[in-house]
């Protein structure tokens, strides 16, 4: 149990609950500032954001899907849900998690340098985890993993000891399970 | 339907196209192409303000008394900047405003050039929505757009920033359509199986109240009447917030008076203990709520907003409606007469006797003096000598506003301009003009504190050149009363920086301008003074002198319940000192 903020009016005890995890996907019209109006709406209202992708998606209609992996409790996320739909350009907003099981997917780009043990070790996990050499030359690999993100945090964690140097994730895209379009 | 025109003449042509009789502006190198149309049509007047945060404040105070959109025009940079106070002030408070601001030409746009700032980027959090018109062709659309979406749904201000290459560019002028907007559709009707819902609970209240806000005056003169209509048909108590007086007459018996920090006893204690609340275009503010987790404890609570963000962000509610206010209260009054309750007659004449009790505490009591005027009576006076006439009162921000809203009392909706949300001093001139501009014939008043007049004295000038006789009645006791106040409850009486030691001779200043000045500091001499002002046929500054170290009672202390209000009569100066514990120390 947290409060999330003890500063504010708005955190009596009556509203104190778990702080849960969220997928949210938004149907944006794909104009200027529209990724501006949503981040500026999650920092000026002291949400979180742990994840967040955007491209067009659909070309013709110019509209971009924006996936936002999020945290609050059940009362903040209702507010980011509601928040997120006063926005003028916005179509939709799902909140995927909530709404049934969806698919999530990450690709990162994962450079590993060193010699000898580990680089054979490096190389050994890296088709365990079925990412791909990308790159490399004598003294380094860049692996391409793709997966839930999850296995790429794994993934990253077994790199540190075998040299890793950075890494590139493009965040999460999410999509829901079945026939129907959000 | 489409014509060739250039950007500038598209602005003055949706203008009008639009209805709008009236702007608020000031000129400047990024919108002249705009005043040069202005310059060559007279069907909209243009009202030049001294400074653009007036212009916003006086399309405020005109979009308020009026229902329509309040329209602003300003320059880019400092004209743009300064016009972030007012959008920011009509988003707290839900007033429809469109704000079409000049831009530096589109290919110097990021380049630091001459009064450039990022207008977009910066009003983005402060307006309902905004756009950077970078192609001739989109401006007309966008142009209706921006009336549609300041109108719709909940109010709001917005921003047109429109580059001066494009306001010299032709393209297509297209018309104010009928097509719906593809994106922003607030729902307007509401379910009516809610509606059943709230009125058997309603019906099977034993201590019900209202509680009304800004959302019924908003929602038109309609909602008002329907709301009067409900509350006299149920017979159930009602209170309301700032933002909310007029709504409901405030000579009615079955009216609480104002709720809140500053609120009557009753009101607050009703919402305190009833059971069942029926909050109609409210949005449980902190001012109104006081300490959460003692709010209304055993209530059951309605809740009908527009706005489906304002349901359960402050306070858990049962049933929730999303709708504008008019339809339903249209719905909730047709269903209640199909349905002809049975009311619980015995627990509701027990309720109003708990309220009556409540009321014989006159929580709005004050020791009044022979010697000084109280602020508190000025304001008495001020509304006995004006309620029988076509009165507006606007005021600014601080004592003097939360006593006008005690003891002036509105018998209709949109005769109150208050900033509420924001609490902006400096409001009420700019706000009276464009009130007056709109009701020429109408007696229109700020009242005023001593600080907060200072913050736009220069739209005095902007009085004069228009002819508009506002009043300015400054309750004037020399410190910034409400700040004074707060460092009384919360700093050991230590008045950091709250007294002003230097302030003006208001009668001069006036003077100055071209008003007429005036002064009282006597109680026997005020109704005459205050009828003096009244028949002076110009604008006049009223220099009230008052008490200088009158608190504003009631009050909840922040961080307190409804139950643990201070009441004016008894409080020592010891009471007040120790009303706020830590926790409320940091709350505002
Ligand atoms: C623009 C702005 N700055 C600061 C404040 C904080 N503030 C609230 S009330 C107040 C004092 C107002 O003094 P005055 O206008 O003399 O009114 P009084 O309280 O004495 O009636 C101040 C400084 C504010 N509300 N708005």
């Amino acid at each position: 149990m947290i409060n999330p903020n003890p500063q504010t009016h708005y955190a009596g005890p009556s509203l104190r609950q778990d702080v849960e995890t969220r997928t949210l996907s938004v149907l944006v019209d794909n104009e200027p500032g529209v990724l501006a109006r949503v981040i500026g709406l999650f920092s000026g209202r002291g949400y979180n954001i742990d994840s967040l992708t955007v491209t067009e998606t659909e070309h013709e209609k110019h509209l971009s899907r924006i996936t936002i992996i999020t945290r609050g409790t059940p009362a903040v996320l209702e507010q980011i849900k509601h928040q997120l739909e006063r926005l003028v350009p916005i179509h939709r907003v799902r909140d995927l998690t909530f709404e049934g099981v969806s698919l999530e997917r990450e690709l990162a780009l994962v450079k590993v340098a060193g010699k000898g043990e580990k680089r054979i070790e490096a190389l050994r996990m890296a088709e365990i985890f079925r990412a791909q050499v990308v790159d490399t030359s004598i003294e380094h690999f860049v692996f391409e993993i793709t997966g839930k993100p999850g296995k790429i945090e794994t993934f990253i964690n077994l790199m540190t000891e075998l040299g890793l140097v950075e890494v590139s994730r493009t965040g999460i895209a999410a999509i829901g399970r079945g026939a129907a379009a959000m | 339907m489409a014509r060739t025109m250039t950007g500038a003449e598209m602005v003055i042509k949706a203008l009008q196209d639009q209805g709008v009789e009236h702007i608020f502006g000031y000129p400047g190198g990024a919108v002249l192409p705009i005043y040069d149309e202005l310059f060559q049509q007279d069907k909209i007047q243009h009202v030049l303000v001294r400074q653009e945060g007036g212009a916003l404040h006086a399309a405020e105070g005109y979009a308020r008394s009026t229902g329509k959109v309040g329209v602003a025009l300003v320059t880019s940079g400092p004209g743009a900047t300064n016009a972030v106070t007012g959008l920011t002030d009509a988003l707290m408070d839900s007033i429809p405003l469109v704000c079409i601001t000049g831009q530096v030409p589109t290919h110097l746009i990021g380049n630091d050039a001459f009064q450039e700032c990022d207008t977009v980027g910066i009003t983005r959090p402060c307006t309902k929505h905004n756009w950077l018109v970078k192609n001739v062709n989109d401006l007309a659309r966008v142009l209706h757009e921006a009336f549609y979406i300041a109108k719709a749904g909940r109010p709001g201000p917005v921003v047109i920033d429109i580059p001066k290459d494009i306001q010299f560019a032709s393209g297509n002028y297209v018309g104010p359509s009928n097509i719906a907007h593809k994106t922003y559709k607030p729902r307007v009707k509401p379910d009516p199986a809610l509606v059943r819902d709230a009125v058997e609970l309603m019906a099977s209240a034993k201590r019900p109240v209202f509680y009304t806000g800004g959302g019924v005056i908003n929602s038109g003169p309609k909602a008002s009447q329907l709301l009067r209509e409900l509350v006299r048909l149920s017979g159930f108590p009602i209170t309301s917030t700032l933002m909310g007086l007029g709504a409901y007459p405030a000579s009615d018996k079955q009216w609480l008076g104002m709720l809140g920090m500053h609120g009557t006893y009753e009101a607050n204690l009703a919402m305190h203990d009833c059971d069942v609340m029926i909050n109609i275009g409210a949005r449980f503010d902190d001012r109104i709520t006081g300490r959460i987790d003692a709010f209304s404890p055993g209530s059951r609570k309605i809740h009908v907003d527009i706005d489906p963000s304002s349901i359960n962000k402050n306070i858990q509610v049962d049933l929730p409606i999303i709708g504008d206010c008019a339809y339903v209260l249209e719905e909730m009054l047709r269903v209640w007469k199909a349905k002809a309750p049975q009311l619980d007659k015995a627990a509701l004449k027990a309720w109003w006797k708990d309220i009556d009790g409540w009321r014989a505490r006159k929580s709005l009591a004050y020791k009044n003096s022979t010697d000084v005027i109280m602020p508190q009576y000025a304001c008495q006076r001020l509304y006995e000598l004006t309620k029988d006439r076509d009165t507006y009162i606007t005021t600014e921000v601080g004592q003097h506003q939360m006593w006008a809203a005690q003891f002036i009392h509105f018998e209709e909706p949109n005769r109150w301009m208050t900033s509420g949300g924001l609490g902006t001093m400096g409001y009420g001139l700019p706000a009276a003009i464009g009130v007056q501009l709109a009701h020429p014939k109408a007696l229109v008043v700020d009242v005023a504190g001593d600080a907060s007049i200072l913050m736009n004295i220069q739209e005095c000038s902007t009085a004069v050149q228009y002819n508009l006789p506002v009043k300015v009645f400054i309750l004037n006791n020399e410190y910034m009363g409400m700040v004074r106040q707060w460092q009384q409850l919360l700093h050991g009486n230590r008045l950091s920086h709250s007294y002003t030691e230097a302030l003006p001779d208001f009668v001069k200043l006036a003077e100055a301008y071209g008003w007429t000045g005036m002064r009282c500091d006597h109680p026997a001499d005020l109704d005459d003074a205050i009828r003096e002002m009244i028949n002076h046929k110009g604008p006049v500054i009223f220099d009230c002198r008052v008490a200088k170290l009158a608190n504003c009672f009631p009050m909840i202390p922040s961080g307190k319940a409804h139950n643990e209000m201070l009441l004016g009569e008894n409080v020592s100066d010891e009471d007040v000192s120790k009303a706020i514990g830590k926790e409320g120390k940091v709350l505002v």
